[in-house]
């Protein structure tokens, strides 16, 4: 038997592969790769209104690695935040589910990103602004290992614990891949916990695979931030939770059948039965 | 010398296999010639090579702004930078590194940015450049190309490689619509006259050439005779070409894949005000953000077609 939030994360993994299947291309690496971090946030840690997305005093989330836009989608899908029906409109001419994050278009999308590193610094801008305005909202960020390459990422470092963004919180996904390999090989990031520390930030690292895991860290990262901002680093796989995606050594962007999209919906929903 | 063999059909190859193999081709020839990329090789037909060639081949990462610095340094120290990303980062993300680091401090580097325009399809908004044409002309001194197809990439690359200052290229990684054979060769700051006309002048690049050369058939059937020219060095442009052409048909219409906001079009439109007042009607993108959708879809949403080409001739014809 699966968790709740275990049982969630899965269906976002197969309204995913939903998605994608319509398609027939996508980013699927670091889309599945995010999913447990989703299920743990909308299965209980934002403070949301799927009927009223623009609620003032809504948590928000901004998702910086904004490629990873159809895990988001599927999450808000599965919310109520749009009939799971739009998901098939996925990066169709005309569509509302563009490839990457759009405030504009997607209801419950709190910030356009897509261009790497960019979505480290809004969000940190709506919490300063949350935060001058007294409001006890929080702003939740994901960031990707190659996105931190971006030297943004760390002039956002810098500011958020200079201006002490207690109400943020980020999560690196660290899958270890980014387009054209591995980070290590790349531009390494060796501990990024480490490094966020030294720019006194709260760091913790823990597997990124397990949906409660996360959440129980949110809770107590919560409770011991204080007036820092915080990371939680998640070791994850690219392609997580679907061993066809994570075999595929490049799986940044993929074609995907749709035979193999259904053999992989049929294959989680009996992960789901138990 | 080239030759135009344009019949609306798309060349076998795909612009990033044939750039892989032009960027290896130089890399072998000369030692000096270095390429980086900020995790795009994989994108632009250029992976592997960091393993064949390391001491000449630098994947920096996802750090456009530091690539444009770290070419800009190489350039200082005597190698010849080729860096690549995708045309809209390699306009927005990095400019003053390019502007100082590059163009002001005088280093020799060449830009190649990839998905002009509606090119950059799928990726939408974030990623579809229309305006990394009018930000590298304003850059002084730059030269700004915009590769036509693959035959004049496979051409007219190497030739850039000793080109002082900087060089910003344009090239699509996708299949374009063939325009040159395979043996023709490209002067940078010479326009191509593709078809002669008596009634008006086309003036294209990158894709939009072949939607020029289209429209000239089209328009030929309404009795229009309009000449074809494919600027497809955007700065420094071809000043006494455009002269010829707007003396020889007394009306012009420009088309580019981006926005006409200080685009090709602009470029000849300011500088016929300045010496001889002709009609100049810009087709190009009416300054709008991108979007995701296929080529086909986006350029009719944008106004990108033969179609809107023809629209743009009559009514350059009919203010003559
Ligand atoms: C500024 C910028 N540069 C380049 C890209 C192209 N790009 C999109 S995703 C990606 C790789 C991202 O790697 P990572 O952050 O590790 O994401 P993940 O592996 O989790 O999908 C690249 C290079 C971009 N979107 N933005």
């Amino acid at each position: 038997m699966l968790t709740p939030l275990k049982e969630f994360a899965t269906d976002i993994r197969i309204q995913q592969m939903e998605e994608f299947k319509t398609r027939g291309f996508g980013h699927l690496g670091g889309s599945l790769s995010i999913t447990d971090c989703l299920a743990a946030l909308y299965g209980g840690i934002l403070r949301i209104d799927p009927k009223n997305p623009s609620w003032e005093d809504r948590d928000r989330l901004v998702v910086s690695k904004g490629h990873s836009g159809p895990a988001v989608y599927a999450t808000l899908a599965l919310k109520k935040y749009f009939p799971l029906s739009v998901l098939q409109t996925l990066n169709q001419n005309g569509t509302t589910l563009p490839s990457h994050c759009d405030r504009n278009l997607t209801p419950g999308i709190d910030m356009t990103t897509g261009s790497l590193g960019q979505g480290a610094s809004t969000a940190c801008g709506m919490a300063l602004g949350l935060k001058l305005s007294g409001k006890d909202t929080r702003v939740y960020l994901v960031l990707g290992d190659g996105e931190c390459q971006e030297g943004q990422v760390w002039e956002m470092a810098l500011f958020a614990a200079h201006h002490k963004l207690g109400n943020f919180i980020a999560f690196l996904d660290y899958n270890k891949r980014q387009l054209d390999g591995y980070t290590a090989d790349i531009c390494d990031l060796e501990d990024p916990a480490e490094k966020f520390r030294s720019f006194n930030w709260y760091a913790k690292r823990i597997k990124g695979d397990d949906p409660d895991l996360i959440r129980e860290t949110i809770l107590e990262t919560q409770k011991e931030q204080g007036d820092r901002p915080a990371i939680i680093v998640l070791d994850t796989v690219k392609g997580s939770g679907v061993k066809q995606i994570e075999a595929i050594e490049l799986n940044h962007h993929v074609n995907i059948t749709a035979e193999l999209a259904d053999e992989i919906i049929v294959q989680l929903k009996k992960e789901k039965e138990g | 010398m080239f030759q135009c063999i344009y019949n609306g059909e798309k060349e076998a190859k795909a612009g990033k296999n044939v750039f892989g193999a032009t960027i290896r081709k130089m890399l072998e020839e000369d030692p000096q010639v270095v390429y980086l990329d900020a995790d795009l090789m994989n994108s632009i037909g250029t992976s592997g090579l960091e393993n064949t060639l390391p001491n000449q081949v630098i994947e920096v990462g996802i750090q456009e702004a530091n690539m444009m610095g770290v070419a800009g340094g190489l350039s200082a120290v005597g190698k010849k930078p080729f860096a690549h990303t995708f045309a809209a980062f390699a306009a927005r993300r990095c400019y003053d590194q390019v502007f100082i680091s590059i163009a002001y401090a005088k280093n020799n580097v060449r830009i190649i940015g990839s998905d002009p325009g509606v090119t950059a399809a799928y990726n939408g908004g974030t990623h579809m450049p229309f305006e990394d044409i009018c930000l590298y002309r304003a850059i002084p001194h730059a030269t700004v190309i915009e590769f036509t197809d693959s035959a004049m990439t496979a051409s007219l690359l190497p030739k850039l490689k000793d080109r002082p200052g900087l060089t910003y290229c344009r090239l699509s990684r996708k299949n374009c619509v063939a325009v040159y054979s395979e043996d023709s060769t490209f002067e940078p700051g010479v326009a191509n006259v593709l078809r002669d006309g008596k009634d008006v002048t086309i003036i294209a690049c990158g894709m939009m050439v072949a939607e020029a050369l289209q429209a000239a058939v089209e328009l030929e059937k309404e009795g229009i005779s309009a000449a074809v020219i494919d600027m497809f060095t955007i700065k420094s442009l071809d000043e006494a070409c455009v002269l010829e052409f707007a003396k020889k048909t007394g009306a012009i219409v420009t088309a580019e894949n981006g926005n006409i906001v200080g685009g090709l079009g602009a470029a000849v439109a300011a500088y016929l005000s300045e010496t001889y007042v002709t009609p100049v009607i810009r087709v190009g993108v009416k300054d709008e953000f991108g979007q995701v959708g296929t080529p086909e879809y986006l350029a009719g949403v944008y106004g990108l077609t033969a179609a809107d080409i023809i629209s743009a001739a009559r009514k350059a014809i009919s203010i003559k």
